[in-house]
């Protein structure tokens, strides 16, 4: 039969053959779990569906930032998770690059002992699990704080004890709006000062004085935004008491330990993805530049920064999720984040397993999608073109 | 620099080069030098200076010092767990019989390698099963009573375990011709990378009991065991994909011209180069793994942290928390930086060319 040996042995039947053959057992396995499940419910005597999302969730929260209340629903809840996930993860991001910048800059100082205390504490804290740090902090460092009425403080308005950090807080949100408000102005006023600028020197070669302009605008305008909102709101400012603290707001300490975990660790990666950015822009390129008469800053603004952005955004993009994941860690000392509150007690309450962690994941899988999505569009903005 | 001090030689000579050839230079090494004594002195007087190394209890240990004993008294837990005293020796004979097996792959050349990290890799998983759960001529032991270093390293060889061969299988099919195959390849790769471990370890947990048939119970420690080898497998799979990118394309095509089928080609030709570039990123993905064993924890499951965590509890130890963190702290420290050392020398010697 040769018309059926040379079927047998067509690439695109065979292809066909497999496709269908791998489509159909992934169709069986899943019908099969799907078949467990909803015959493990109902011997459990659980419903599926959504309808358990407006049932009163009676958990009490101990750190939120939205208008969550116990007597809320559970959708209300999960909003109070994803507030709490985002406000550390967003805190700890910003503080990780900060830190992580200034330790992989040292660790590429000439000076030899900087490098050296920079290179240890990224040798240390790489080869340490999260999980030991976020522990650490809260069981360690900050359970052997001394009490409240000891408490650490910090200008008479700070006070940091074993029961978290307690901050003055303001009373009324306003004013502070207004500053943001002008602040976000004059960052835009010098964006379009500083293309014009730039356009000026392109065209008639003629220099204008943008550093002063930015020092005002970008540095004189938010300082005064914000002192004027400092003195028109009404401060809440805790007051040291017999035995404990009155007013301010609490940071609880589990927030506390769980941004100085990520913080510390995620510094770590960051400061090592600096160093290689830094080191990968050919020793070439900056002696050329300076051989073209550009001043030191100069250089690292237009030559070496460029240049070493393109290879340090894609792995601060993954830092970046890994610490929007890794805040999930805050479950381990019951930080309320989106899973200790979400995928542990709303779960525990009403049993409802694969709608919670559904709706869970989905969260971290959007959130990964959207800074993924952003980062390659500013990563195809300033990659190479080559001609 | 310039030429002038440059020119000094010997130890002093370097040092001082090093330190204080300006004064900026010496002013940042006074300043460090000041800021790690203050940091470092405290902790060495309580660690070493200070600490208690010979006793039998608690109030042995001085005050104002690291107490040791406390961790003498405890090692059996801090490797061990809860498992029985008397069975111990199964675990050890284990860790002899995976240095036997594994050793010999260092020295080894060519095709004795190949056999013997076969036949390792086909009698150790199953020996090791046997050893530690008991069962056919041995005690059974419930894993709910393995615990500490013991149960770190098994989690992550048996996770390892899954994610290499799904990983490398991952990576392959990322790169196939066939849609349907590509597609699922990404859909799975991408999906277990974007979600955060400690929720694929509730996950695994919750759902594996639910998914399976009622007469059926899956172990806990199981659950979180397949839970980490499906992620880590992901991350994994990104890892051979470097390797297989960076193959010249060339190969595969000479392959293909010699008449080899697509398993031959990939197993004979493609795998070996590919992997061999991959290793050190596998590698890392390793560490990443060993680092994340400490999850379990939120599942109850007591690896070498969870251990230390779990010791808080004993009221005959009492305020022993720096000492169980220093001390599991110091081996999670010591197997991730070997690894990490090892990693990096595998990179500096770089693919063998042919």
């Amino acid at each position: 039969m040769p018309t059926l040996r040379r079927l047998l042995y067509d690439a695109r039947i065979r292809d066909i053959f497999w496709q269908v053959t791998i489509l159909a057992a992934l169709i069986g396995l899943t019908v099969f779990f799907v078949r467990n499940a909803s015959q493990n419910m109902v011997n459990a005597g659980i419903a599926s569906g959504f309808d358990f999302l407006w049932r009163t969730s009676g958990i009490d929260v101990p750190f939120v930032l939205t208008g969550y209340q116990p007597s809320g629903n559970i959708w209300s809840l999960f909003w109070a998770g994803v507030a709490n996930t985002l406000f550390v993860s967003l805190i700890a991001m910003a503080l990780a690059t900060l830190l992580g910048f200034v330790v992989g800059l040292a660790r590429l100082s000439p000076h030899w002992l900087l490098s050296a205390v920079a290179g240890a504490y990224v040798e240390f804290v790489r080869n340490i699990p999260l999980l030991f740090f976020v522990l650490f902090w809260y069981f360690g460092v900050i359970a052997a704080l001394p009490a409240p009425r000891d408490s650490i403080s910090v200008f008479s308005a700070f006070f940091l004890n074993n029961r978290g950090l307690t901050v003055p807080a303001a009373s009324d949100g306003g004013p502070f709006g207004w500053a943001l408000a002008a602040i976000v102005l004059s960052a835009l006023l010098h964006w379009l000062v500083a293309r014009r600028a730039a356009a000026r020197k392109a065209s008639t070669g003629q220099d204008t004085p943008i550093l002063a302009i930015g020092l005002v605008l970008l540095g004189l305008v938010p300082v005064l935004a914000l002192v004027f909102a400092a003195r028109a709101t009404a401060w809440d400012i805790p007051q040291a008491g017999r035995f404990n603290l009155r007013g301010g707001f609490v940071v609880i300490p589990e927030f506390v330990a769980l941004l100085a975990a990520l913080v510390t660790y995620t510094a770590g990666f960051v400061a090592e993805i600096v160093r290689g950015g830094i080191s990968a822009v050919p020793k070439g390129q900056r002696e050329a530049a300076s051989s073209l008469g550009l001043k030191p800053g100069q250089i690292l603004r237009f030559v070496v920064i460029p240049q070493a952005m393109r290879v340090m955004i894609p792995p601060m993009t993954s830092q970046y999720l890994n610490v929007l994941k890794n805040s999930s860690f805050g479950a381990a000392i019951a930080y309320p984040d989106l899973v200790s509150l979400f995928m542990g007690s709303a779960l525990n309450n009403t049993g409802q397993a694969i709608e919670i962690i559904a709706m869970t994941l989905a969260v971290y899988l959007f959130f990964g999608l959207i800074v993924s999505a952003l980062m390659n569009w500013y990563n195809a903005r300033i990659a190479l073109v080559t001609r | 620099m310039s030429v002038s001090q440059a020119a000094g030689s010997g130890a002093v000579a370097l040092w001082r080069r090093r330190l204080f050839s300006t004064p900026l230079q010496s002013a940042i090494t006074v300043l460090l030098m000041a800021f790690t004594v203050w940091a470092l002195a405290p902790l060495v007087r309580w660690a070493l200076v200070n600490a208690t190394w010979v006793g039998e209890t608690r109030s042995d240990c001085a005050p104002g010092g690291a107490c040791w004993v406390f961790v003498k008294a405890r090692f059996g837990q801090f490797m061990y767990g809860f498992y029985p005293p008397g069975e111990r020796w199964r675990p050890n004979v284990l860790g002899l019989a995976a240095l036997a097996g594994i050793a010999p792959l260092f020295f080894l050349e060519g095709q004795a390698r190949l056999r013997l990290g076969l036949a390792a890799l086909a009698i150790l998983p199953p020996l090791g099963i046997w050893l530690l759960g008991g069962g056919f001529g041995l005690a059974p032991i419930e894993t709910r009573q393995w615990g500490g270093l013991m149960l770190t390293l098994f989690i992550a060889v048996y996770a390892g375990l899954i994610a290499v061969p799904l990983g490398i299988l991952l990576a392959l099919g990322r790169q196939s011709r066939l849609p349907l195959i590509r597609t699922l390849c990404v859909v799975f790769i991408e999906f277990w990378r974007g979600v955060p471990i400690i929720a694929v370890i509730f996950l695994a947990s919750l759902l594996l009991p639910l998914i399976m048939p009622a007469n059926v119970s899956v172990d806990r420690l199981t659950r979180a065991v397949v839970g980490l080898g499906l992620v880590i497998a992901a991350y994994m799979a990104e890892a051979v994909r470097g390797g297989l990118q960076a193959l010249p394309k060339g190969q595969a095509e000479a392959a293909a011209a010699l008449g080899l089928g697509y398993w031959r080609m990939t197993g004979l030709i493609i795998l070996p180069q590919a992997l061999r570039i991959s290793l050190p990123a596998m590698t890392n993905e390793f560490i990443a793994l060993i680092k994340n064993t400490t999850l379990v924890l939120v599942v109850s499951i007591l690896d070498l942290l969870g251990i230390a965590q779990s010791s808080f509890a004993d009221p005959a130890w009492v305020g022993m928390n720096m000492e169980a963190y220093l001390f599991s702290g110091s081996i999670y420290w010591l197997i991730c930086f070997g690894l990490s050392r090892w990693s990096r020398s595998l990179e500096a010697g770089g693919p063998k060319g042919h």
